[in-house]
């Protein structure tokens, strides 16, 4: 098990109160390659923003890799996520005034685990792993939609994040391209035993991942 | 951490115009102070050079004294009080053991007395009023570099001649004397002498020059009819002027007599001097946070702009303090280039005015390159970068990255 979360409850109070989470509890475990789908405004999104503990605004209780994080303070959860916790966004991609291959180094320099020249040679093997080697030292806003998506996929995963987050990872992607990154995710899941949870729409996609958690009104259905 | 440095560089240089604004901004800001300052440095410093050719940083002298009631008892008796000044001597008793005290004193420099004697210079039929003072040559050239004014003769000839005088250029011309000539002097107790031009002196303070003359001490003391142990005034020059006001307290309580700084003898240059000082630290330090303003108005729209980079870089594992560091070290950056550009600048226009002929007893514009003024600078403009960089820093730090992603 790495991910836990108990009774978690998230409440709106803009403009009026309204409860987007109510009462929510599950387990994921190591490896395990979980999709949330649901309606929008099920509150999918909000309760990845909670798990990738970016959020902190929820009662309840999160446990990361037997590690309860409710409550630490934001460096503390800046450094979980620094190092644990790879994530992709569905538009906010890169730092534009960088190259590809800075995007991907940038969590890595910070974690400060590897040299900087480790760290090159892991970045540059992450994006040729995306099939992006060629564009690497491109400023990363010279790269189609498509293109910045899977660098920031590159970038999810240069520190081997124990969990890879995606907030709908292949919105905007066409379907040659979802599947180029669907398997890449899978794999990432079955060989390295690191687990994917990710927000989507595409029902094929959710279909394809080991569980697919359905989400309704702030429930899980 | 490296990183978070390599991030704020290539901010800087991703801005490459505002970037060149803020330094310039800062470059203008900082050379203006810091050549503004070193200008009132150097006027202080040319107005206290030109102040102490004539005026001892101390002088003891024997105030007058107003006699008091015979009883100080006013209610059983009615007491007709008529103040008055006490007809005593302006001399100060036993000169030579006060100058010897007085010399003992860890912070003194010169002392020696001075005898000052209203006189005549008679020129034929017309007579010139002025002052000679009578004073040890040698000392009162320590204490007033007369010897860097001097047009003719030498100062210290007058120790080797006791019939000598030193006369100023005014007087000199109006009597057509040059060194080696004698001259006519009655003093104001109708004792009549005749003395060598040994010097004229040349203050470029024309009321000086057309009235003053120079003797030795004796000299003075005989045109008093007075014996060698009258004498009006001890001169004390110490260390530092600056302090001049304590330790004229100091030497008034050792020697029971009144011992005036110049700076009490003078509030009006005080004062003038005081308002100027004001006005130039006033507008050299509204300019210096002026030119601030650039940098914090750059970082305020760096930050603005990139708020999506903050967002992505914090849900990374970047903290708050690596935010805040992100946009200091460039606030530092552009603080420090424009801080060395200003110095080169504020050098140039420091040059530049050092050969700028002013006239009178000024001479050269009084501008100097300034250690401490350019320190002081220095340590001020990266200080005010380092603010103005902070406060915007301090709100990107509390960027919420979920609020920037939901939009």
């Amino acid at each position: 098990m790495i991910l836990k979360i108990e009774n978690i409850e998230k409440k709106f109070y803009d403009p009026v109160e309204f409860k987007v989470l109510n009462d929510i509890s599950f387990t994921v475990n190591k490896g395990e390659f979980l999709t949330l789908v649901g309606k929008s405004g099920c509150g999918k999104s909000t309760l990845l923003y909670i798990l990738s503990t970016m959020d902190t605004d929820y009662t309840g209780k999160l446990t990361i890799d037997g590690e309860v994080v409710t409550g630490y303070n934001q460096n503390q959860l800046a450094a979980i996520r620094n190092e644990k916790i790879g994530f992709v966004f569905q538009f906010h991609y890169l730092l534009s005034d960088f190259t590809c291959l800075k995007n991907v180094m940038i969590p890595a320099l910070r974690l400060g685990r590897w040299s900087a020249a480790e760290i090159e040679h892991r970045a540059m093997e992450k994006l040729r792993l995306l099939g992006l080697a060629d564009q690497a030292l491109k400023p990363a806003s010279k790269l189609s939609g498509g293109q910045q998506q899977r660098v920031a996929i590159a970038r999810a995963l240069i520190n081997d994040p124990l969990i890879i987050m995606g907030d709908e990872p292949t919105g905007n992607l066409d379907s040659k391209n979802t599947q180029v990154v669907f398997d890449i995710l899978k794999e990432l899941s079955q060989e390295h035993q690191q687990t994917i949870i990710a927000v989507t729409h595409d029902n094929d996609f959710a279909k394809a991942s080991d569980r697919t958690i359905e989400m309704m009104d702030g429930r899980v259905v | 951490m490296r990183i978070n440095r390599n991030i704020a560089f290539t901010y800087f240089w991703a801005s490459k115009r505002m970037t060149v604004v803020a330094i310039l901004g800062v470059l203008l800001g900082m050379s203006i102070f810091m050549f503004m300052n070193s200008m009132a440095a150097g006027f202080d410093r040319a107005s206290g050079e030109s102040f102490f050719k004539s005026t001892p940083h101390i002088r003891i002298y024997k105030d007058d004294v107003v006699s008091a009631p015979l009883s100080s008892d006013t209610t059983t008796r009615t007491l007709i009080i008529n103040p008055k000044v006490v007809p005593n001597k302006v001399t100060i008793e036993n000169p030579l053991q006060y100058v010897q005290l007085v010399k003992q004193h860890p912070a003194v420099t010169v002392a020696f007395p001075q005898v000052n004697c209203p006189v005549f210079y008679n020129n034929g039929q017309s007579q010139i009023t002025g002052t000679t003072i009578g004073f040890p040559p040698d000392e009162a050239n320590r204490m007033y570099n007369i010897a860097s004014y001097m047009v003719q003769g030498n100062i210290n000839a007058l120790a080797q001649n006791q019939n000598g005088i030193v006369i100023g250029s005014g007087i000199a011309d109006k009597m057509n004397i040059i060194t080696g000539d004698h001259i006519n002097i009655t003093s104001s107790r109708g004792v009549n002498m005749t003395l060598a031009v040994v010097g004229i002196f040349k203050t470029n303070n024309s009321k000086e020059d057309k009235s003053k003359s120079y003797v030795n001490i004796a000299t003075a003391q005989q045109m008093l009819k007075e014996n060698g142990v009258f004498v009006t005034d001890i001169n004390v020059n110490v260390k530092d002027p600056e302090t001049a006001p304590q330790i004229a307290a100091e030497l008034s309580m050792l020697t029971g007599y009144k011992a005036e700084d110049w700076k009490a003898a003078n509030e009006a240059y005080m004062a003038a001097s005081r308002m100027r000082k004001i006005v130039i630290t006033f507008i050299s330090f509204t300019l210096l946070i002026v030119s601030c303003f650039g940098i914090y108005n750059i970082l305020n729209m760096t930050v603005s702009q990139k708020i999506n980079d903050i967002a992505i870089l914090k849900a990374m594992g970047f903290n708050g303090r690596d935010v805040v560091r992100i946009f200091v070290y460039q606030a530092l950056a552009i603080g420090a280039i424009g801080v060395i550009l200003g110095v080169v600048f504020a050098l140039i226009l420091v040059q530049a005015l050092q050969h700028v002929y002013i006239g009178g007893d000024i001479g050269y514009f009084p501008i100097r390159f300034e250690p401490w003024v350019f320190l002081r600078g220095i340590l001020i403009g990266l200080f005010i970068t380092f603010l103005a960089g902070y406060i915007p820093a301090k709100k990107a730090a509390k960027v919420d990255p979920v609020s920037i992603f939901r939009k």
